[in-house]
């Protein structure tokens, strides 16, 4: 006689699919994607209703990004991330890697996903993907419609910038997408972080402040000049590299040092996860 | 944890960043008195640094000068890195600087240059340092700007110098305060005036005040040694000093002036030199350009000395560049000096290499540069030529008297504000500039060179003194001048009607730049500069600009960046990732694989056996001492017990929740661990129901089946759904059903797909009498077909009535363990209603028995100690106490209370 009852095996449990259509179901999620979704639209509307602004917020040669916002779709596109990429991304990364596990906690359902038997791992796994899944997606419709809504207002022009000559259109999508890609790498991270501390405690809210705590954390560090070579070790000193990949050429130094930041970082943070969660007594 | 984890971190980093460096070296500071002079008598008391490597070996050594108004604490990281290459490096403060004495001579080789032939004289007395022959050390030269001067002169003038190394330095000091741009013309130029300003006022302030942050001009001023006597002289010489207030009152070098220049400067002596030379040059650099470095090549290169030239982006506006620049020039002095005075690797190619600017930096706000090999120097004009034709008529512009207002391209001095001077603080003022625009240029020039211009200019007084610049103007409007250099005329003769004049060929300052296409390209001539000092009466030009501007152009081939290692690294990251990946994916395989076997045949066909199971925390709390019981096929077994007996405990391993301490449970003969697939022949309700508030029951029990990823048809929802008993609540959102509703949902999802094993903690907690009558009957007609149902209840009726067995659980050990009649069957007392309670108290004194309790009106509860009840009926009646009633007591809870004590407290209380 076999182990297991008929029709179950250990690779089928929690489908993708089925995780996928469980976070879908959560108002949570909805409101993250539509709120990405509707960012650009506020942005455009504070644009067009807004007055002319004459301050230079600190941003040096990268401040023009704000003069250049409304010169096309693709540097329209390019402030939404901007704009973005500092605190809003964070929170909705950490939102969807640290909720996924402590919810389950703190509703009771974890333990009859494990009775099912979902495998410990197989559970994290699909959970991460997903939760991952989310975050491109959302990344990628805070893009997307900013990109959309901006070539529709402003039109198609080529992407524009005061450190460089002007990039052609075609290849500005090209940047663009860069841009998105290495963003995504930093925010593993965020991601790796919350994740960890998602699988550490049973409260969700705990777990998606605290990644962004330490992110804050990180940052304020960052900027402590005074600290030295030690701030190249923080996980936040590299996230504003993307910005040289709208140069030409581009400047791809610090984004390569910062994707191997990130990826340490969040496979430290991820390991740790698989760990404990694999070895720990489920108590919720 | 992750906190603790990140302050673990980041102090391990301050303390490492704390450490002390260690240093591979040590450093003496002396005053040497060496004799100097025309006569090479006079004594002069030099300020001097030596570095030492570590170790006893004979090393070589470096001469390393500093720039005008520094001092040799100026030098200090430059020294401190080349001894820790290995040479004994020797910095002194030139004469009239800091705390040396004497006067400044602007590297009069009579003077600073014979007082570091002295210098040479003492280093190769010295037992460490390294000699070619008695008297003549292994030294190479280093400097930059006045050192850099300096070793030229050096070279030219002593032969036991084996290498220098210039940087940013002159060619000719009267061409470089007097520049003159147009070709042909050999009057002086037009007066650098603020240059020359700043350079006076360095070198004449009691304090030596610095020329800016660079570490080439500037550096801390020291209390000179003595006082000084001529306010307007400061602490230079008097020929100097005489020479300075004469150009810069009238603005054209008199002949005792240009002899002097010309005596310090490199120009006339450079055939002399024989010692290999490295030429350094910053591109962004309005005092010495790219054209001091290019006479130097040129003049030292004809008598087959090996040159090699770099240009970076940087200079005495631009600063020591950026990192990957100063990485290169640092990496190629090395290299130099490693092989021509340490004799050591292999000969230095005679590749030219320069850097272009690529944008800012995103992380530090600084420039960011490309650098660029090409295998030959190509001059100022470049590999190659690109023709832009510029239009424009001829224009008036106006020379404003005494300069005033003056058009702005450079700000000499403040240094290092690479970025503002490669955006524009330039600005041309109306009426005294002319435009010439060229088209949009189609293709992307690279300029690396001096571009050249035609100049047509008249003037009503037959002299006129312009600045021709070249802007490139993006398609914006935005006009850069390229590291603010501008190129300035001064010409004579010329007509008074613009059409008489004869073109003159003007060669701009070489810049390197990428004039990118659809940018077009600008030749502004214009009347003032505040940098340089222009004729004094108003007057009004006529200047046009021949359509032919030429370009010179290079393609280098573009450097490897030393941190494209870095991309390597990340390659080899993932790898490392993707590797880890697949061997614990591959050991959790192989260890998955071993561990299905731990199985015991002879429990195959029992739902459950526990063995000597003991839970302990990780605290020292034990939650469960030691559990064995075995659940049958066909059994409904009640797991009964105080609250805190263990009972949970007991439940949640046997979901694979938690790790037993010891002992094991097994489902159908198969060990259960957390995720072992025999948990899916074991449904289960424990600790309360988890369900996703925001989905309805239904969809609850859909998402729950869909984690199992069993077939549809095998989960029975009809079934399922009927002993919820719901109706259409099924449909409503979990979060707003009732408690007892989420009991029955929950009670149906571990119905879910029937299993074998059911295991039910507390099924009936919030359910209604008549659920609880259901509930009952649910249970039992389940573990009819082969099944086996476990309940754990603190309600002793509940389990006496629904199980047919009972396993009864005190402090985390089995006190009971049974059919539930059997337990039951034990209970000992009899419940009596008799007419006559006192009588029949005393008759049942008389019996054996253990004791007697009254119970209300007319009740009695007698522990019978074994005594039969027809003896005791028998007994009351004969006297003559009416016996209503005789109820042998068949509660569980008598059975309970016996086997548990009426201790009420649990284990968790132990």
């Amino acid at each position: 006689m076999s182990a297991a009852a008929t029709g179950y095996r250990a690779t089928a449990t929690m489908p993708l699919l089925a995780e996928v259509r469980r976070q879908a179901s959560r108002r949570r999620t909805q409101l993250a994607l539509g709120f990405m979704a509707l960012l650009p639209v506020i942005i455009l509307l504070a644009f067009e209703f807004g007055g002319d602004g004459d301050d230079d917020n600190g941003g040096g040669a990268f401040a023009s990004l704000v003069d250049l916002a409304t010169s096309g779709g693709l540097n329209f596109a390019l402030f939404s991330i901007f704009v973005s990429a500092g605190f809003l991304l964070v929170v909705v990364v950490a939102l969807f890697c640290g909720d996924t596990v402590a919810s389950e906690a703190s509703w009771g359902s974890l333990r009859y996903l494990l009775a099912v038997p979902v495998p410990r791992a197989r559970l994290l796994g699909v959970k991460l993907i997903v939760a991952l899944g989310y975050s491109l997606l959302a990344l990628l419709t805070l893009a997307g419609t900013a990109l959309l809504i901006g070539t529709l207002r402003y039109g198609w022009h080529p992407l524009g910038s005061t450190v460089a000559a002007e990039i052609p259109a075609g290849e500005g999508v090209v940047r663009l997408l860069a841009i998105l890609g290495y963003l995504a790498v930093v925010l593993l991270v965020v991601a790796g972080l919350a994740f960890l501390l998602s699988v550490l405690t049973d409260a969700a809210l705990g777990a998606v402040g605290g990644a962004v705590l330490l992110w804050i954390l990180s940052g304020i560090l960052d900027q402590i000049t005074a600290l030295g070579s030690i701030r190249d070790f923080l996980p936040t000193h590299y996230s504003d590299a993307w910005l040289g990949l709208l140069s030409t050429p581009m400047q791809t130094d610090d984004v390569v040092k910062g994707a191997i930041s990130a990826v340490c970082y969040a496979t430290i943070f991820w390991s740790l996860a698989f760990y404990r969660f694999t070895r720990k007594d489920i108590t919720s | 944890m992750a906190g603790s984890v990140a302050l673990v971190l980041i102090a391990a980093l301050v303390g490492w960043a704390a450490l002390p460096e260690r240093h591979s070296w040590t450093a003496v500071d002396q005053r040497l008195t060496v004799l100097s002079g025309p006569s090479g008598t006079e004594p002069i008391d030099l300020d001097t640094r030596l570095y030492l490597p570590s170790g006893d070996g004979d090393v070589p050594a470096v001469l390393l000068g500093h720039g005008f108004g520094g001092s040799k604490e100026s030098v200090s990281d430059d020294a401190e890195s080349l001894a820790d290459r290995g040479y004994a490096v020797l910095t002194w403060t030139a004469r009239g600087f800091g705390r040396s004495g004497g006067e400044i001579h602007l590297d009069s080789p009579d003077y600073e240059v014979k007082d570091a032939q002295r210098l040479l004289d003492w280093l190769a007395t010295q037992p460490r340092v390294r000699t070619d022959a008695d008297g003549d050390p292994r030294v190479g030269v280093v400097g930059g700007s006045y050192g850099g001067a300096l070793a030229l002169l050096l070279a030219a003038q002593d032969p036991r110098v084996d290498a220098i190394v210039p940087l940013i330095t002159w060619n000719d000091l009267g061409k470089a305060f007097f520049p003159q741009s147009a070709n042909g013309v050999t009057a002086p130029g037009v007066f650098k005036k603020n240059w020359a300003g700043l350079f006076f006022g360095s070198g004449s302030g009691p304090l030596g005040a610095g020329g800016g942050p660079s570490p080439l001009t500037g550096g801390a001023g020291e209390a000179p040694v003595a006082p000084v006597a001529n306010p307007a002289c400061g602490r230079f010489a008097a020929d100097v000093c005489a020479a300075y207030l004469k150009m810069a009152t009238t603005g054209i070098p008199d002949a005792a002036t240009t002899a002097l220049l010309q005596r310090s400067s490199p120009a006339p002596v450079l055939n002399k030199i024989k010692a290999p030379t490295l030429l350094i040059q910053g591109a962004v650099d309005t005092l010495f350009p790219l054209s001091e470095a290019d006479a130097n090549a040129k003049g030292i290169a004809a008598t087959g000395t090996p040159v090699r030239v770099a240009w970076f982006t940087g200079g005495h506006d631009g600063g020591s560049g950026p990192q990957t620049d100063q990485d290169r020039t640092k990496f190629l002095t090395a290299q130099w000096l490693d092989h021509y005075v340490k004799k050591d690797g292999a000969t230095p190619a005679t590749s030219f290499t320069y850097s272009r600017v690529a944008g800012f930096s995103a992380l530090d706000r600084g420039l960011v540069t490309n650098g660029y090999s090409d295998p030959t120097y190509p001059g100022l004009t470049g590999t190659g030529r690109a023709e832009v034709t510029v239009s424009g008529d001829a224009q008036q512009i106006a020379n404003p008297p005494n300069g005033n207002p003056g058009a702005l391209s450079s700000l000499p001095g403040v240094g290092g504000q690479l970025s503002s001077l490669l955006g524009s603080v330039a600005g041309d003022l109306a009426g005294q500039h002319a435009e010439f625009d060229s088209a949009p240029v189609t293709d992307a020039i690279e300029v690396v060179g001096a571009p050249t211009v035609r100049l047509r200019a008249a003037s009503p007084t037959g002299s006129a003194t312009l600045f021709v610049k070249l802007y490139d103007v993006d398609p914006n409007g935005t006009a850069t001048l390229s590291g603010g250099l501008i190129a300035p005329v001064r010409l004579t003769g010329l007509p008074t009607d613009v059409s008489a004049a004869q073109p003159v060929t003007v060669t701009l300052p070489a810049i390197v730049r990428r004039i990118d296409a659809g940018h077009t390209v600008r030749v502004t001539v214009a009347t003032s500069d505040q940098a340089f000092l222009t004729p004094p009466d108003p007057a009004t030009y006529t200047v046009a600009v021949e359509p032919a501007v030429s370009l010179p152009t290079a393609a280098g081939t573009p450097i490897a960046n030393p941190q494209v290692v870095w991309r390597y690294v990340l390659l080899g990251v993932l790898a490392v990732v993707v590797a880890g990946l697949v061997v614990v994916l591959a050991v959790r395989h192989r260890r998955l694989r071993r561990h299905e076997a731990p199985t015991v045949d002879e429990y195959a066909e029992t739902p459950l056996v526990v063995r000597g199971l003991r839970k302990a925390y990780g605290d020292g709390f034990v939650a469960v001492e030691r559990v064995d019981f075995t659940v049958e096929r066909g059994q409904v077994v009640g797991l009964l017990g105080p609250n805190g007996a263990g009972k949970t405990t007991t439940l949640r391993v046997l979901m694979g929740l938690t790790m037993p301490t010891e002992g094991d449970a097994l489902v159908f003969g198969h060990r259960l661990e957390p995720g072992s697939p025999v948990l899916s022949r074991v449904g289960a309700l424990v600790e309360g129901p988890g369900f996703l508030p925001h989905l309805t029951g239904l969809q609850n029990l859909h998402a729950y089946w869909q984690a199992t990823g069993r077939p549809a048809a095998d989960a029975r929802f009809d079934e399922a759904l009927e002993i919820a008993g719901l109706g259409d609540s099924v449909h409503r959102k979990t979060k707003n059903y009732s408690h007892g509703m989420r009991q029955r949902l929950a009670i149906a999802q571990a119905m879910l797909g029937l299993p074998e094993l059911l295991v039910l903690d507390e099924p009936t907690d919030g359910l209604d009498p008549p659920q609880i009558a259901e509930m009952r009957r649910v249970l039992k007609r389940y573990a009819t077909d082969g099944r086996a149902v476990l309940v754990s209840s603190h309600l002793l009726a509940e389990v006496e009535q629904t199980c047919t067995h009972a396993v009864v659980v005190n402090k985390g050990r089995i006190v009971a363990d049974g059919p539930v009649d059997d337990i039951v069957g034990d209970s000992p007392s009899v419940q009596l209603e008799v007419s006559d309670v006192p009588a029949a108290e005393l008759v049942l004194a008389g019996l054996n028995v253990r004791s007697v309790t009254p119970e209300g009106a007319s009740g009695l509860i007698v522990d019978m100690n074994g005594t039969p009840r027809t003896e005791v009926v028998a007994s009351l009646v004969r006297a003559g106490v009416g016996v209503d009633r005789v109820v042998p007591r068949r509660r569980l809870e008598d059975a309970f209370l016996a086997l548990v004590g009426d201790n009420s407290r649990g284990s968790g209380d132990r």
